[in-house]
């Protein structure tokens, strides 16, 4: 299982706790995990990738493995550690604002 | 006689403020406004949504309007622009939940605030159809891309005078159907409307208003390029009003399919030509439901007035300190009486001399009167927002409004008298009422 942690108010809004446990068919890339994340949960359709171009929102931010995965290919492979489940995927709001 | 006339009058008003309204003056034609009064008092009840910047609050209170329940805040920590009932079915609400990390949520309850979720995917409930298929993308908001529907694929102003695309931002303003509960209006930014007929769970634009002809003119004010107002006529369900900021009124009399700006009349020093159709800074328009060709109108600076349905508008600022302002509404039961909350001016977002004054007009305009009693006469730097005033339709009719610095103030007595329902919530982007018999 692929572990995704998102952040507060998404959590909220998908009445999870902080960490989703989901099961990624195929290779394991930052779009699979979002559709993956997003056939689960619909009700995050639009908050973490716009609806219509599917692009990351500007205010949100990808992490893993101590790396920002931000701006990496979205059908790039995500780290073996985040396929087999070892460390999280982790979705976040970036610090911007008050 | 008497009693089923009233019988048969209360049982069609329970779904709004509009047709409560009109019961309140046919009791009153029947002679009954005595009992009518009293049962106001004591079987009424308001509740009262606010929006704020991080939450939803619902405040609610009996026909005395003295002792408040307060809950929330719901969708703590989101930015809240609008939270509407309908009025065909006063326990279904809408709210426009939105945030500049995740975009844009529609909330809707069933149960008159107590419980909430998204359209097309209530708590508890399969997210899918049988077939897969998503139930609902109720925060879906899509620009109509058909040439044939109007060729509203186009580019409007930026600030500079450059062309941009349209971008969907956020939904300023929700407006249930009159008639259908599940029928609702947004108005989004960037300018546009759109409808839902299924609760919210889908939405499809409304093209014509984009597509009409002036769009690329329009530009953003200060707030963005904002459709906030919507009126539906409570006598020609063909006919709807909307306000953008800044483009100016449009109406369309055939449910939305065409439109045409309603300007004629407005004039706004930083435009070149006085004649201009669009480019107007509209902030409000109000209407009272027994007189939907009567318009009332807070612009940027002026208030104005047109008794044909928008055809054309002339100014009614008459004596007000500073007729630069964001709200303007219309007491229910008495179509000529007004409201507007005067600011400073457009670079000073506060009331002038620091004095928190709502000004009354019963004469439809030119004529004000400055209503105090309650409200801070000094040290007060707030503003209210163009959403932020509602009145119920109780009647004694009573008057809402919020402020940037988190109170929220009524008055049961027509503006006479004023107390903070609350005082510090976070600032107040928005405030409806809905009157319950």
């Amino acid at each position: 299982m692929i572990r995704v942690v998102i952040p507060h108010h998404l959590r909220t809004l998908a009445r999870v706790g902080s960490e989703v446990a989901l099961d990624v068919k195929g290779e394991v890339t930052q779009r699979a995990v979002l559709d993956a994340l997003e056939a689960g949960y619909p009700m995050l359709r639009g908050t973490i990738r716009d609806h219509t171009t599917r692009e990351r929102r500007a205010f949100v931010r990808f992490f893993a493995c101590q790396r920002d995965l931000s701006h990496e290919s979205p059908d790039a492979p995500l780290p073996d550690d985040v396929a087999s489940g070892k460390e999280p995927f982790l979705v976040i709001g970036a610090i911007a604002g008050g | 006689m008497l009693a089923s006339i009233f019988d048969s009058v209360t049982a069609s008003v329970s779904g709004g403020a509009y047709l409560a309204a009109r019961a309140t003056r046919e009791c009153k034609t029947l002679g009954i406004m005595g009992e009518r009064q009293r049962e106001d008092q004591g079987m009424s009840k308001v509740r009262v949504l606010v929006g704020t910047r991080k939450g939803a609050f619902v405040l609610e209170a009996d026909g005395q309007r003295k002792k408040w329940n307060i809950s929330g805040p719901h969708f703590g920590g989101w930015e809240i622009y609008h939270v509407k009932g309908s009025p065909a079915n006063p326990e279904r609400l809408y709210a426009s939940q939105t945030s500049g990390w995740f975009g844009q949520i529609i909330q809707r309850s069933d149960d008159g605030g107590k419980t909430w979720h998204q359209p097309g995917t209530p708590p508890g409930e399969p997210a899918k159809t049988p077939d897969g298929m998503p139930k609902g993308e109720s925060n879906k908001f899509a620009y109509d891309a058909s040439p044939a529907t109007g060729k509203p694929l186009t580019t409007h102003q930026w600030y500079d005078g450059s062309q941009r695309p349209w971008e969907f931002k956020r939904v300023w303003h929700l407006e249930p159907s009159l008639t259908d509960p599940d029928t609702v209006y947004a108005g989004v930014e960037d300018a546009a409307l759109f409808r839902s007929t299924d609760g919210g769970e889908n939405w499809k634009e409304l093209s014509g208003l984009r597509g009409h002809g002036t769009g690329p003119q329009w530009q953003p004010g200060a707030g963005g390029l904002c459709l906030h107002t919507i009126i539906e006529d409570p006598k020609n369900p063909k006919r709807i009003f909307v306000a953008i900021s800044s483009a100016g009124a449009f109406r369309t009399d055939d449910g939305g399919t065409t439109w045409k700006p309603i300007n004629r009349g407005l004039k706004s020093q930083y435009i070149p030509d006085p004649n201009a159709e669009i480019g107007h800074c509209v902030h409000r328009i109000a209407m009272h439901p027994s007189r939907p060709n009567v318009l009332f109108m807070q612009k940027h600076w002026d208030v104005l007035r047109s008794d044909d349905a928008g055809d054309s508008w002339r100014e009614v600022s008459g004596n007000l300190p500073s007729d630069f302002g964001f709200v303007i509404d219309v007491n229910a039961n008495e179509p000529e009486t007004i409201y507007v909350v005067p600011i400073k001016s457009d670079s000073e977002h506060f009331p002038p001399d620091g004095k928190l004054r709502v000004y009354r007009s019963r004469s439809g305009g030119n004529e004000w009167e400055a209503l105090t009693n309650g409200l801070p006469q000094h040290d007060c730097y707030v503003n209210v927002l163009r959403d932020a005033m509602a009145v119920d339709s109780l009647d004694k009719c009573g008057v809402y409004f919020g402020t940037t610095g988190g109170q929220v103030y009524a008055s049961a007595d027509v503006g006479d008298t004023w107390a903070p329902i609350v005082r510090d919530l976070p600032p107040v982007l928005s405030v409806e009422v809905q009157t319950l018999r």
